[in-house]
C-alpha cells in the first residue's frame, strides 16, 4: 500500500506536485470564498443525552432529590460541577469547554427542542433533521435546503459529514459528500489510478440512477485529497494524534475546512448517549463519552484559528431524559433538553432559555422537562444572524416555523 | 393550450400502463429476480437450475428449508465452530472467566482475553457468513438477517460480546418462518436481548435488593432497584405495533411494570445455562391498565399476555407487513400488497411463511417495476459478490473488513432499530467508490480469502504483486449474472482492457442493485 507520505515524494519526483497551483486556483475565486465565509457547524447526539447532567440545575433543591445517586455534586466538591452562573454548573468531564465558556463563545439553550411530544428516538431524530416536526411526508432534511439557499456556488464539498452514511438531515437535492471517519476519510482511492478511474467514468456516466452519486462522489474525493495533502505538507511537524474518535475527527475537520475555503457547512453524529442504566454522575458511562466530546469541540474551535471569528458550532440531541433518576442509576425518555451553540458571534457565557424549575407543577407529565424553547428557533437565528438568510430564505429552510422569540438573544446581530 | 396537455398526459398514462402489463418478465429475468430477492443473487448456474426447476417451485421449496439438505462441506465447517455451537452458558462462562482475570491481571491476561472474545465473535461471523453464501437455503439466511435486524441486539455491548451468537442461533433461527409469537417470546426471553435493553435490571418500584442474596451476581443486585422501560418501549414502537399506532406513556410504562422480573442472572446462565428466570420478588403485583385492558397480578402471566395481545395486534400485522414487503419489493411497497399480507397474517395467526406466501406469489413481487428495484445493502453486496465470484473462502475477515468499510459491521447496528434496508439510507457518492474499491480487490484475488485466519493485516489495499486469489473471470461471471448485468454495461465492459473486466462486472450500476 502506499501511503500518503510516500505519494507525496513520489509526486515531488516526478515534478506533479499539484499542491501550490491549488493554492492559487482557490485564490482566484474570490467571490466564492466571500460567499461561503460563514461556516456552520452542527453536532447530533443521537440517543437523547441527559441534558440536565450537562448543564445541571444545582441551585434547584430538587434536583439532588431527583437524582441522589447520579446528580452531579455541587462545585468546589470532589467529582462536582464547573459553575457556570451561580444555578447551574457544567459537567465535569466537559472542563476542556471552560476556557470557551469564559471568553464568551460558548452559550447554552436550556430546555429546548422538539415541540412534538413522541418520545421515540427514531421519530424525535427523524423531526430534528428534516426540520419538521410532526410530518414525516418530508424526503430532505434542513442542511440541506440551507444549501439550497446560500448564496454562492453549489459544490459536492459545500457540506460533508463525517461517517460512512449520508444522514437525513444532508439528503434532498443539493449536493453534499459523506467521508470516513478517521484516516480513511483522506485515503487514495482506487479510482485515482487514471485507467481504472477512466473504464468507472465510462460505465457510470451512463447510468441514470446513480450517475450523480457517482460523479459528486468523484468531485468530492479530489477536492478533499488536495485540502489534505496540502495539510499534510503544513503540519509536517504537527504535534501526535489525539486519543480517540471525535478528538481526531475535529482536528481532521479544522484542518479540512482551513485549506478549502469552500467547505461551509458539516454535520458530524456522535452515538451512545441513550444510558437507561448506570449513568454515573461526574465520573462514568455518561462522563466517559462527554469528555472526548468537550475535547473535541475545544479542539474543532482552536484548529479552525482565525476562521472560528465566522463559524458557529450547535451541538443537539433528539430529546431530553427523566429529571428523575430510575431504579438502575439510568434515566429514561424524556423531553426537553439543552442546545449548546460555540463560536466567534455568540453572545457566550450565558445559559438562555425559559427556564421553570424542576419542581412536580413544572416538570412536564411529572417526569421531564418541558420544551419552551422550540429547537427551530435556536437554528432560525443562527441561519438569520449568523449565515444572513432573508426571511424568505428562511422559511424555505423551516416551513410552518413557530413565531419569533424576541427574548433569544444568543448571537450577537 | 388544452388540448396538448391532455393528450400529453394520455401518452404518459398508456405508457405506464404498457410497461406494467404488456412487458412480462423473461424466464431468465425470473429466475434472476427470485435469486436475488429471496437469496443473496447467483451462484454459477443457479440461473438455469431456478429455470429447469420453475420458479414456482423454486419459491415454495425454499419456503420448506428442511426440505433442503445442507451441503456435506457446509455442515462440515460449521460443525467446527466451537464457539458458536457451545450453548450460551458455556460461551459466557469463557467470556466471564477470562474478563475476570484481565480486569485484576497483568498483560497476558489480557491478551488472553482478546483472543477469547475474538475467536467468540469471529466464529459467530464466519457461521452467519458462510451460511450466507455457501446454503441452498438461502430464504432462511434471509430471514435470518431480516428477523435478526428486526429483533437487532447490538454484539458490542458488555456480556452481548458472548451472547450474541446464541441469540443468533437459539432466538432467531428456529423461528423465521414460523410463528411470530414464538419469534417475539423467543427474543424476549433471551439474555442478549434481556441485557441488551436492560430489562435484566427493571424491579417493581418498591423492591429492594437484599444485599448477601445467594448465588445473586453482585453487580446485577446493586443496580437492579426500580423500573427500567427502555424494553417496554421497544417492544411496541419497533417490534410489534410500530411508532404512533396509538399508544401512551403511560402505556409504555404499564407495559415495563408487567415485565419487571423478566430477568436472568449471569452466574447462574454460565453455571446452569439457565437462559431465563422469571423472579417473582422483582415483579410489581400492582394492577396495570395497559391499552385498554385491564391487567390483574399474574406473575410471569401478565408478560405472555401483553406479548398474545401485541402479536395478535392489527397494528402489529400491518407494521411487519409493511417491513417485508419494503425489504422484499419496494422501498415504498404498494398498499395493496400490505393489505393484503396484513389480511393474511391475522387470519394465519401470525404465520410468517403464509404472510410470505402472499408476498411472493402476488403481482406485485414480480412486477417489472420490482426487478432491480432495490439498491443493496452492504451485506447483501458483499454477500452475492463472493456468491458471484464462488472463490473458495477460508478466512472471512476481508469480508468483515469491507462491512465495516462500508458501514454496516456485521452485528455492529448500535442501536434497537437495526440497519435500514432502502436506497435512501445506503446510496451516497463516498458509498459507490468504495464498493468499488471492494470489488477492485476482490475481482483481482487481493483479498486473503483463502488464508488462515490470523495471517493477513489489511492487505485490502495492497499491490497487485502479493495477489493472494487467482483472479476472477469476467465472462464467467457474466454468464452467472445472466440479465442482471444491461447489454448496455456489457459493452463498456468490452471496451476496456480485460484485466479490469471483472472488477467492472462486480463495480458496475447494475450489480449495486437487486
Amino acid at each position: 500500500m502506499m501511503d500518503r507520505r510516500n505519494l507525496l515524494k513520489l509526486m515531488a519526483l516526478t515534478g506533479s506536485l499539484v499542491i501550490p497551483v491549488g493554492r492559487q486556483a482557490w485564490a482566484a475565486v474570490g467571490d466564492d470564498s466571500q460567499a461561503t465565509r460563514r461556516k456552520l457547524v452542527v453536532v447530533m447526539l443521537r440517543g437523547a443525552v441527559d441534558g440536565l447532567n450537562v448543564v445541571a440545575p444545582y441551585g434547584d433543591a430538587n434536583y439532588a432529590r431527583l437524582r441522589p445517586t447520579i446528580g452531579l455534586a455541587r462545585p468546589g466538591q470532589d467529582g462536582g460541577a464547573l459553575d457556570l452562573d451561580g444555578y447551574f454548573g457544567l459537567h465535569p468531564a466537559l472542563a476542556s469547554l471552560q476556557a470557551l465558556w469564559e471568553q464568551k463563545k460558548l452559550a447554552f439553550i436550556h430546555a429546548s427542542g422538539s415541540p412534538d411530544a413522541t418520545r421515540s428516538h427514531f421519530d424525535a431524530q427523524d423531526y430534528l433533521e428534516s426540520g419538521t416536526p410532526g410530518r414525516k411526508s418530508t424526503q430532505d432534511g434542513w442542511l440541506n435546503r440551507l444549501l439550497t439557499v446560500l448564496p454562492g456556488t453549489a459544490t459536492p464539498t459545500r457540506a460533508i459529514s463525517i461517517g460512512p452514511l449520508m444522514p437525513r438531515i444532508l439528503g434532498g437535492r443539493a449536493p453534499a459528500t459523506n467521508l470516513a471517519a478517521g484516516a480513511a476519510g483522506t485515503k487514495q482511492s482506487i479510482l485515482d489510478r487514471p485507467q481504472i478511474g477512466s473504464a468507472f467514468d465510462q460505465m457510470y456516466q451512463g447510468s441514470d440512477k446513480y450517475a450523480s452519486a457517482y460523479q459528486d462522489g468523484r468531485d468530492a474525493h479530489k477536492e478533499i485529497m488536495t485540502a489534505s495533502m496540502q495539510d499534510e505538507m503544513q503540519a509536517a511537524n504537527g504535534g501526535a494524534p489525539l486519543p480517540n474518535g471525535f478528538p481526531n475527527d475535529a482536528a481532521h475537520l479544522a484542518k479540512l475546512m482551513r485549506n478549502d475555503p469552500k467547505i461551509q457547512i458539516a454535520f458530524v453524529a456522535l452515538g451512545g448517549w441513550d444510558t437507561h442504566a448506570n449513568q454515573g454522575n461526574g465520573k462514568g458511562q455518561l462522563a466517559n463519552r462527554l469528555a472526548p466530546l468537550g475535547q473535541g469541540l475545544a479542539t474543532l474551535a482552536q484548529g479552525l484559528g482565525p476562521m472560528f471569528d465566522d463559524t458557529t458550532i450547535v451541538v443537539m440531541s433528539e430529546f431530553g431524559r427523566t429529571a428523575r433518576q430510575n431504579g438502575n442509576g439510568g434515566t429514561d425518555h424524556g423531553h426537553g433538553n439543552v442546545m449548546w451553540v460555540l463560536g466567534g458571534g455568540v453572545a457566550g457565557g450565558k445559559v438562555y432559555g425559559d427556564w421553570q424549575g424542576l419542581g412536580e407543577a413544572q416538570l412536564h407529565e411529572g417526569r421531564d422537562l418541558p420544551v419552551t424553547t422550540d429547537f427551530r428557533s435556536v437554528l432560525a437565528q443562527v441561519s438569520e444572524r449568523h449565515l444572513r438568510l432573508s426571511d424568505q430564505q428562511l422559511v424555505q429552510v423551516f416551513p410552518a416555523m413557530p413565531a419569533a422569540n424576541p427574548g433569544l438573544n444568543f448571537l450577537r446581530s | 393550450m388544452k388540448l396538448p396537455i391532455r393528450f400529453a398526459v394520455l401518452t404518459l398514462l398508456s405508457v405506464s400502463a404498457l410497461a406494467a402489463t404488456a412487458a412480462p418478465l423473461s424466464s431468465d429475468q425470473q429466475a434472476l429476480h427470485v435469486l436475488d430477492r429471496l437469496g443473496y443473487g447467483p451462484k454459477p448456474g443457479d440461473i438455469d437450475r431456478v429455470k429447469h426447476m420453475g420458479v414456482e417451485r423454486y419459491i415454495d421449496s425454499q419456503l420448506q428449508p428442511e426440505s433442503i439438505p445442507l451441503p456435506a462441506a457446509l455442515s462440515q465447517r460449521l460443525s467446527t465452530l466451537d464457539a458458536s455451537n457451545a450453548s450460551a452458558g458455556e460461551v459466557l462462562s469463557e467470556f466471564l472467566a477470562v474478563r475476570k482475570v484481565a480486569n485484576d491481571g497483568d498483560d497476558a491476561a489480557k491478551q488472553k482475553r482478546r483472543e477469547v472474545v475474538g475467536k467468540i465473535v469471529e466464529q459467530n461471523a464466519e457461521a452467519r457468513i458462510a451460511r450466507a453464501i455457501d446454503s441452498p437455503r438461502q430464504l432462511e439466511e434471509v430471514m435470518v438477517d431480516f428477523w435478526f435486524n428486526h429483533f437487532n441486539v447490538y454484539g458490542g455491548k458488555g456480556l452481548d460480546r458472548a451472547l450474541i451468537g446464541s441469540y443468533e442461533r437459539d432466538a432467531i433461527r428456529p423461528y423465521v418462518l414460523g410463528s411470530f409469537r414464538d419469534l417475539l417470546g423467543a427474543t424476549a426471553k433471551h439474555p442478549a436481548m434481556l441485557f441488551y435493553l436492560d430489562n435484566w435490571l427493571s424491579t417493581g418500584n418498591d423492591y429492594q435488593a437484599r444485599p448477601f442474596r445467594k448465588g445473586a451476581a453482585q453487580g446485577q443486585k446493586a443496580k437492579a432497584t426500580g423500573l427500567n422501560e427502555n424494553y417496554a418501549r421497544e417492544l411496541m414502537e419497533l417490534h410489534t405495533l410500530g411508532v404512533d399506532t396509538g399508544y401512551t406513556q403511560k402505556d409504555v410504562t404499564e407495559l415495563a411494570r408487567m415485565l419487571t422480573g423478566w430477568s436472568f442472572e449471569p452466574r447462574e446462565l454460565a453455571r446452569n445455562n439457565r437462559t431465563f428466570r422469571f423472579d417473582a420478588q422483582r415483579h410489581d403485583m400492582g394492577d396495570k391498565e395497559w391499552l385498554g385492558h385491564h391487567v390483574g397480578a399474574q406473575g410471569q402471566g401478565e408478560g405472555e399476555f401483553a406479548l398474545d395481545v401485541l402479536a395478535m395486534h392489527p397494528a402489529t400485522a400491518r407494521h411487519l407487513s409493511y417491513q417485508l414487503a419494503q425489504y422484499f419489493v419496494l422501498d415504498n411497497p404498494p398498499p395493496q400488497l400490505v393489505e393484503r399480507m396484513s389480511k393474511r397474517y391475522l387470519e394465519t395467526k401470525g404465520n410468517i411463511r403464509e404472510v410470505l406466501r402472499t408476498l411472493f406469489h402476488s403481482p406485485e413481487f414480480m412486477a417489472a417495476g420490482a426487478v432491480g428495484a432495490k439498491f443493496k445493502t452492504p451485506y447483501q453486496y458483499v454477500i452475492s459478490a463472493a456468491r458471484a465470484g464462488q472463490m473458495p473462502i477460508t478466512n472471512v475477515r476481508p469480508l468483515l473488513g469491507a462491512l465495516n468499510q462500508l458501514g454496516m459491521p456485521l452485528y455492529g447496528a448500535q442501536t434497537p432499530d437495526g440497519y435500514k434496508n432502502t436506497e435512501a439510507a445506503w446510496l451516497n457518492p463516498d458509498a459507490l467508490a468504495r464498493r468499488i474499491t471492494f470489488a477492485t480487490a476482490l475481482a483481482a484475488g487481493r483479498l486473503p480469502l483463502n488464508k488462515a485466519a490470523g495471517q493477513d493485516n489489511n492487505v485490502a489495499n495492497a499491490p497487485a504483486a502479493t495477489a493472494a486469489e487467482p483472479p476472477l473471470d469476467a465472462k464467467t461471471l457474466l454468464n452467472t449474472l445472466g440479465p442482471a448485468i444491461s447489454a448496455k454495461t456489457r459493452a463498456t465492459i468490452n471496451n476496456n482492457p480485460a484485466a479490469l473486466r471483472a472488477a467492472m462486472v462486480l463495480g458496475s450500476p447494475d450489480f449495486m442493485q437487486r
